[in-house]
C-alpha cells in the first residue's frame, strides 16, 4: 500500500455533551477521491474544520505527505498544500473574477508583502490564475465581478481559486451544492481528471456525483466512520444502508 | 472608473487654483485654510487605508494625529528653550526642522500604532471601535496632565519650523510642502491598493476565511495596513500644528478621531480622493457655515445624515457613480 498523502489518526472533536467527531481515522491516497458521505449534522463540517484547521481537535493527529500538522493553523495548513474549497462560496464580491483567482496564487509563486507594483502586471501570477481559469471553463469571465455571476459560475470559481495552488491534497466541502444537472454533471467531470494532479478529499451530498467520482468512500453518522469501502462494497453495505442510504442506492 | 479619476483631477486642480488665486489677490486667509483642508485630507487618507482597504473602523484615530502634533511641538519647545530634549547617556536636542520632525512623528507614530494594533485586532466589530476609542482617551488623558509640555494649555511655538531652500512662513510655501506631501500619499496609496499586498488585504477584509485557506494571515495583513494608516495621520498631525505653530491635547479627543472619519464618510470609504473630497467640503462648511452660526455643526449633522442615508460611497459615489473593481 502506499503511503497516505493526507491522513488524520482518532480525531476527536465535542461540543458540549454532543460528540462531533468521534475516533475518525481516514486518508487520502495518491490519485485516489475519497468521498464522505453521511447525514446532516453527521459531523463532515467538523471534520473539515479540523482537517484544514478553522477547528482545533480535542484529541488526534493530522498528517499531510507524512508532516504533522496537528495544533497548526488554518494558514500554515494551506501554505502546506492542503487545497481548500468552500461550502457557501468564500469569495470577495467587489473585485473581478481575475482578482479572486490570482488571491490563490499569492504566496505560491509571489509573496503579499509587496506595495507598490500592480499585482496585475505580476506575468507570473496572472498565467496561474488564467490558466485555473481555462481549467475550470470560465476564462472568457475574467473580468467580470463576482457579485455579477451566477451561483453555477461561483462555484467554478471556487474551484479555481484552489486549483492556483496546485495543492498536495483537495479538501472540497460540498462543491455540487445547489448546481443544477448540468452544472455537476460538468464538475465531475472536472474533479475526475484533477484526481491525477492531486488526491481529493470529497464531502458531498449529491450521490450521483459520489457514486460515479470515489474510488472510495466512507460513511460518517454521529460523528462515527461506520464504514470505509469502494463504491461497491458501500452500495452492498447493510449498515450503510439502514443508517444513510434508504432505498435510493 | 473614468470619470472617478475626472473628479481626482478636478478636486487636486481646485485645490492648485484657490491658493494660487489667493496670491494674486492677496488674501492669505484663503490659503490657511486650503492648507487646513489638505493637511485634513491627509489624515483622512491615513485612516481610509485601515477603514476603506482594511475594514477597521478605528475611532482612535487622533492618537496618531496628536503623536505627530506632539512631535514636532516637543521638538520645537525645546529647540526654541534651548534645553536638551534629554541628556543622560546621550544627549538628544531639540530640533526646528521639518524633514526631522516628519521622520520622528512617523516613527513614533508608526510603533503606537503598532502597539496598538496588535491589542485592538485581537476584537472585531464594535468592540475594535472601542478598544480604539479607549486608546484615543488613554492619549487624550495623558497629554493633559503631562504638565511639562503646557498640560491642558499646549505649547506655543513661536516661529513656523524649517524647511532646506523655502520661507515656511510665507503661506504658499507651506502650502506647497503640505499638497506636495498629499500628492504624494495619494499615489503611494493608488498603488498599494492594486499591489499584492491590496489584494490580500482586501480578501482579508471581505473574505477572511478564504484568505486563511490560501495561506494568508489576515490578522497581520490587517496589522501592517493600520501601522501605514496611523504613519500617515501621524505625519497629517506634525503638519497641523507645525500650520497652528500650537498643539494641544484638542488634537488627541476624540471628536479628532470622529472628524476624521466625517472626512472618508462624506467624501467617499475606499474612495482615493474621498478623503479629499470630505475635507475640501469640511473645511468649506467651517467656514461659510461657522461665520452665520457658532452652532454651524448641526448642519454638517445634517449633511452627514443624509449623506449616510441616501449616497452609498459619500460625494465621490454620487458623482462618479458606483465602484467597480475592473483595472
Amino acid at each position: 500500500m502506499t503511503d497516505p498523502v493526507l491522513a488524520t489518526y482518532n480525531l476527536n472533536k465535542s461540543f458540549g455533551a454532543l460528540k462531533a467527531t468521534d475516533d475518525v481515522s481516514i486518508d487520502v491516497r495518491p490519485r485516489e477521491i475519497h468521498a464522505i458521505i453521511g447525514p446532516n449534522g453527521a459531523g463532515k463540517s467538523t471534520l473539515i474544520g479540523q482537517i484544514c484547521g478553522g477547528l482545533a481537535s480535542d484529541s488526534g493527529r493530522v498528517t499531510l505527505a507524512g508532516q504533522d500538522l496537528t495544533g497548526t493553523g488554518t494558514a500554515v495548513r494551506a501554505k502546506a498544500g492542503i487545497g481548500r474549497t468552500f461550502q457557501i462560496s468564500q469569495l470577495a464580491m467587489d473585485d473581478t473574477v481575475l482578482q479572486n483567482v490570482m488571491l490563490g496564487a499569492l504566496n505560491i509563486s509571489s509573496s503579499p508583502w509587496r506595495f507598490f507594483r500592480p499585482a496585475l502586471a505580476d506575468r507570473d501570477l496572472r498565467d496561474k490564475a488564467e490558466a485555473a481559469l481555462a481549467r475550470v471553463g470560465i476564462a472568457d469571465l475574467d473580468h467580470m465581478q463576482v457579485a455579477e455571476l451566477s451561483h453555477g459560475q461561483r462555484r467554478l470559481l471556487e474551484t479555481a481559486v484552489a486549483l492556483t495552488r496546485a495543492p498536495k491534497v483537495f479538501v472540497m466541502d460540498e462543491p455540487m451544492a445547489g448546481l443544477g444537472a448540468d452544472g455537476s454533471k460538468a464538475l465531475t467531470t472536472l474533479l475526475d481528471g484533477l484526481r491525477q494532479e492531486a488526491p481529493i478529499l470529497l464531502v458531498e451530498h449529491d450521490m450521483d456525483a459520489v457514486f460515479a467520482l470515489a474510488d472510495r468512500i466512507s460513511v460518517l453518522v454521529y460523528g462515527k466512520i461506520i464504514a470505509t469501502g469502494t463504491t461497491a462494497q458501500i452500495r452492498a453495505s447493510q449498515a450503510v444502508r439502514d443508517a444513510y442510504l434508504g432505498d435510493e442506492a | 472608473m473614468i470619470r472617478e479619476s475626472y473628479l481626482n483631477t478636478f478636486v487636486l486642480a481646485l485645490l492648485i487654483a484657490v491658493p494660487a488665486w489667493a496670491v494674486v489677490a492677496n488674501e492669505p486667509f484663503t490659503i490657511t485654510l486650503a492648507t487646513r483642508a489638505v493637511i485634513f485630507a491627509l489624515a483622512a487618507t491615513g485612516l481610509n487605508i485601515a477603514l476603506g482597504l482594511g475594514g477597521m473602523v478605528s475611532l482612535g484615530h487622533a492618537v496618531f494625529f496628536g503623536i505627530g502634533g506632539y512631535a514636532m511641538g516637543i521638538l520645537a519647545h525645546h529647540a526654541q528653550t534651548y534645553t536638551p530634549l534629554m541628556d543622560g547617556l546621550f544627549l538628544i536636542e531639540g530640533t526646528k526642522s521639518m524633514p526631522v520632525i516628519w521622520l520622528v512623528a512617523m516613527v513614533t507614530s508608526g510603533i503606537a500604532a503598532l502597539l496598538i494594533g496588535l491589542v485592538s485586532l485581537r476584537t472585531g466589530g464594535v468592540y475594535f471601535i472601542m478598544i480604539t476609542l479607549a486608546f484615543g482617551q488613554m492619549f487624550y488623558y495623558f497629554s493633559i496632565s503631562w504638565a511639562t509640555y503646557g498640560g491642558e494649555d499646549g505649547l506655543s511655538i513661536y516661529l513656523r519650523n524649517d524647511f532646506p531652500g523655502l520661507n515656511t512662513l510665507v503661506p504658499i510655501n507651506f502650502f506647497a510642502i503640505c499638497f506636495t506631501i498629499l500628492l504624494i500619499v495619494l499615489l503611494l496609496n493608488a498603488l498599494i491598493a492594486k499591489s499584492p499586498f491590496g489584494l490580500a488585504l482586501n480578501a482579508a477584509r471581505q473574505v477572511p476565511q478564504r484568505a486563511e485557506a490560501v495561506g494568508l494571515n489576515p490578522q497581520r495583513l490587517k496589522l501592517v495596513a493600520f501601522v501605514i494608516s496611523g504613519v500617515i495621520t501621524g505625519l497629517a498631525g506634525a503638519l497641523f500644528a507645525d500650520l497652528n505653530r500650537f498643539v494641544s491635547p484638542t488634537m488627541f479627543s476624540w471628536q479628532t478621531s470622529g472628524e476624521i472619519m466625517i472626512f472618508i464618510i462624506l467624501g467617499g470609504v475606499a474612495r482615493l480622493c474621498g478623503p479629499v473630497v470630505g475635507a475640501v467640503v469640511f473645511v468649506m462648511l467651517e467656514h461659510v457655515l461657522g461665520d452665520l452660526s457658532d452652532y454651524w455643526h448641526i448642519y454638517l449633522g445634517v449633511l452627514l445624515l443624509l449623506v449616510v442615508m441616501f449616497v452609498r460611497g459619500g460625494i465621490v459615489g454620487l458623482i462618479a457613480g458606483k465602484h467597480v473593481a475592473h483595472d
